[in-house]
């Protein structure tokens, strides 16, 4: 089942990556995606390395990421995987190696990609409707209210951020993410700084709104039920390399419960925890 | 019986809680009565110290004669004006230098060093280069300003949270709408502080300059009074300098609760009321 570097996922290919037409905001139906619905973008990282001064971050690292497919990046504190993240979204450049999104080499800023981070960062002086209006170019419209009322927040929209818990500002981070349909979503930790409660309310949440959209998924956290539950892969990164690669073949939506569920998570656990 | 006496207390208690809000006057309205008796039974010369009440009657006096507005119009004119002036240079260059890291090298360690000399020591060389006409005023008072905005403007533009920024540069926003939507509100509560600390510095430059050389303001009609032994006068333009005072403060208070009502600190009230 674990299979090693350079591999690239086993599922169905998708020869048209991320088409400009943006289809109804946020149509999260649960119906199943066909290959015609995707939208995503597709990520293509060729020996890919980071130092900052003399420490090395990443070593050289090799990964594709198809249009439509969610992808969990498991490993310790200071493995680098937050700086692949940031990578991808254009917010550090790599010190060698190339980042092709959809194809092209990627100058300055990643324009396809919306970030959540640990913390909301929401803007405190603007309110939550405001706030999701970030998303798309500060247009306070109706896209914004199906995005608030996506996230169970659609009464909270003239609030301050201040008045939110940290659940609410994380769920308000959320739509503000996919309030403008945004063909990669990049995810940083995004629960980290949640109850366990919330954390798994915030999951489902997540899984859904990727689902219905089809969109191309990058999550980095250090939960690996989070990963199995959430991606069509889990990579294990240490040291600044991929050094794992699971497939999670369960279908979905995942029932944590199931045995299957459980012993894929043991797997990556039984991985991650033993050094080699 | 019992309904009395719960009655009497619940007056009791009503009694202590109105005085309760009362207890900080308590000391000032005490100097006051004892003041206007010492100087009404001849303790205190009133040449020394005018009473109390004639210091009213000098403000109506003056008021009636239209006087005490007017000096009030030009003194205000003069600080406001130098405000503006002092104070917008301040904002854009901290807003630059805030901005802009080549800019702060730059200028940044030259502003400082001009700011630990004292901008009242420049008296001298002030009335040299403008004489005593309005401009020397409106000088020192912008001078006076300029440091304060200047600071708190290049600190807060510095200090606006790098995650909010990086947040929004990834969510597509342009410079312009980055320093309008980011970058200004996150460093609002800081120019704030420094208005205010700059509002205190121009009421001070104020009143030094306008009592060296004035030809109208407070400053000259205390200086007129003092030549007339007005002694009264004097005192009322001491308690309109500090009026005055008192009242841009509390305009900048009211800038605050209406600029920053997002800020958790002044949604309090909103809060327990909801």
């Amino acid at each position: 089942m674990s299979r090693l570097l350079n591999r690239h996922s086993t599922r169905t290919p998708t020869p048209e990556s991320s088409t400009p037409t943006q289809p109804a905001l946020m149509d999260t139906n649960q119906s199943p995606r066909n290959a015609s619905d995707r939208r995503g973008t597709e990520i293509e990282l060729i020996g890919v390395s980071k130092t900052f001064g003399q420490t090395t971050v990443l070593h050289k690292l090799d990964l594709r990421v198809s249009a439509g497919e969610f992808v969990a990046v498991v490993g310790r504190s200071g493995c680098g995987k937050s700086t692949l993240l940031r990578i991808v979204a254009g917010l550090e450049r790599p010190s060698g190696g190339r980042l092709l999104v959809d194809g092209e080499p990627l100058d300055g800023l990643n324009r396809q990609a919306r970030m959540m981070f640990q913390d909301a960062r929401l803007l405190p002086w603007r309110r939550v409707g405001e706030n999701v209006a970030v998303g798309q170019g500060g247009r306070v419209d109706e896209a914004v209210r199906v995005a608030l009322e996506r996230v169970n927040l659609g009464t909270r929209a003239p609030d301050w951020p201040a008045v939110l818990s940290g659940g609410q500002r994380q769920r308000v981070a959320l739509a503000r993410a996919l309030v403008g349909n945004p063909p990669l979503l990049l995810l940083d930790e995004p629960l980290g700084a949640l109850d366990a409660l919330t954390r798994m309310e915030m999951q489902t949440l997540i899984h859904d709104l990727w689902w219905g959209t089809a969109r191309t998924a990058i999550l980095v956290t250090h939960d690996i039920e989070e990963a199995a539950l959430l991606a069509d892969r889990v990579l294990f990164i240490d040291e600044g390399r991929i050094q794992a690669e699971f497939a999670v073949d369960t279908p979905r939506p995942r029932d944590r419960t199931t045995a299957d569920f459980q012993s894929l998570v043991r797997r990556v656990l039984n991985r991650v925890l033993l050094r080699d | 019986m019992t309904t009395d006496a719960r009655k009497t207390r619940r007056v009791a208690e009503w009694l202590v809680s109105q005085g309760g809000r009362l207890v900080p006057w308590l000391v000032p309205v005490l100097v006051l009565v004892v003041w206007q008796v010492a100087v009404s039974l001849g303790w205190l010369s009133s040449r020394f110290l005018p009473a109390p009440l004639s210091v009213l009657a000098a403000a109506r006096r003056l008021a009636v004669s239209g006087e005490l507005f007017h000096s009030i119009g030009i003194s205000s004119a003069r600080a406001f004006g130098g405000l503006a002036i002092g104070g917008s240079i301040g904002f854009v260059l901290g807003l630059v230098n805030g901005l802009w890291t080549p800019a702060a090298r730059l200028l940044d360690s030259s502003v400082q060093m001009l700011r630990n000399i004292p901008h009242l020591a420049l008296i001298p060389l002030v009335i040299l280069w403008f004489g005593i006409e309005e401009q020397a005023k409106l000088f020192l008072v912008a001078l006076g300003v300029f440091f304060p905005i200047y600071l708190n403007t290049f600190h807060g533009v510095r200090t606006v949270d790098r995650g909010l920024i990086e947040m929004a540069r990834l969510h597509g926003m342009s410079y312009p709408r980055l320093l309008k939507e980011v970058l200004l509100p996150g460093a609002l509560p800081s120019i704030l502080v420094g208005l205010r600390f700059a509002l205190g510095t121009m009421w001070l430059t104020l009143i030094v300059a306008e009592t060296l050389a004035a030809k109208g303001g407070i400053g000259y009609m205390a200086m007129n009074a003092r030549e007339f032994m007005q002694t009264d006068v004097v005192l009322l333009a001491i308690i309109i300098y500090a009026l005055l005072g008192k009242g841009a403060d509390l305009l900048v208070v009211v800038l605050e609760r209406w600029l920053l009502s997002w800020h958790p600190a002044y949604q309090l009230r909103k809060s327990v009321a909801a």
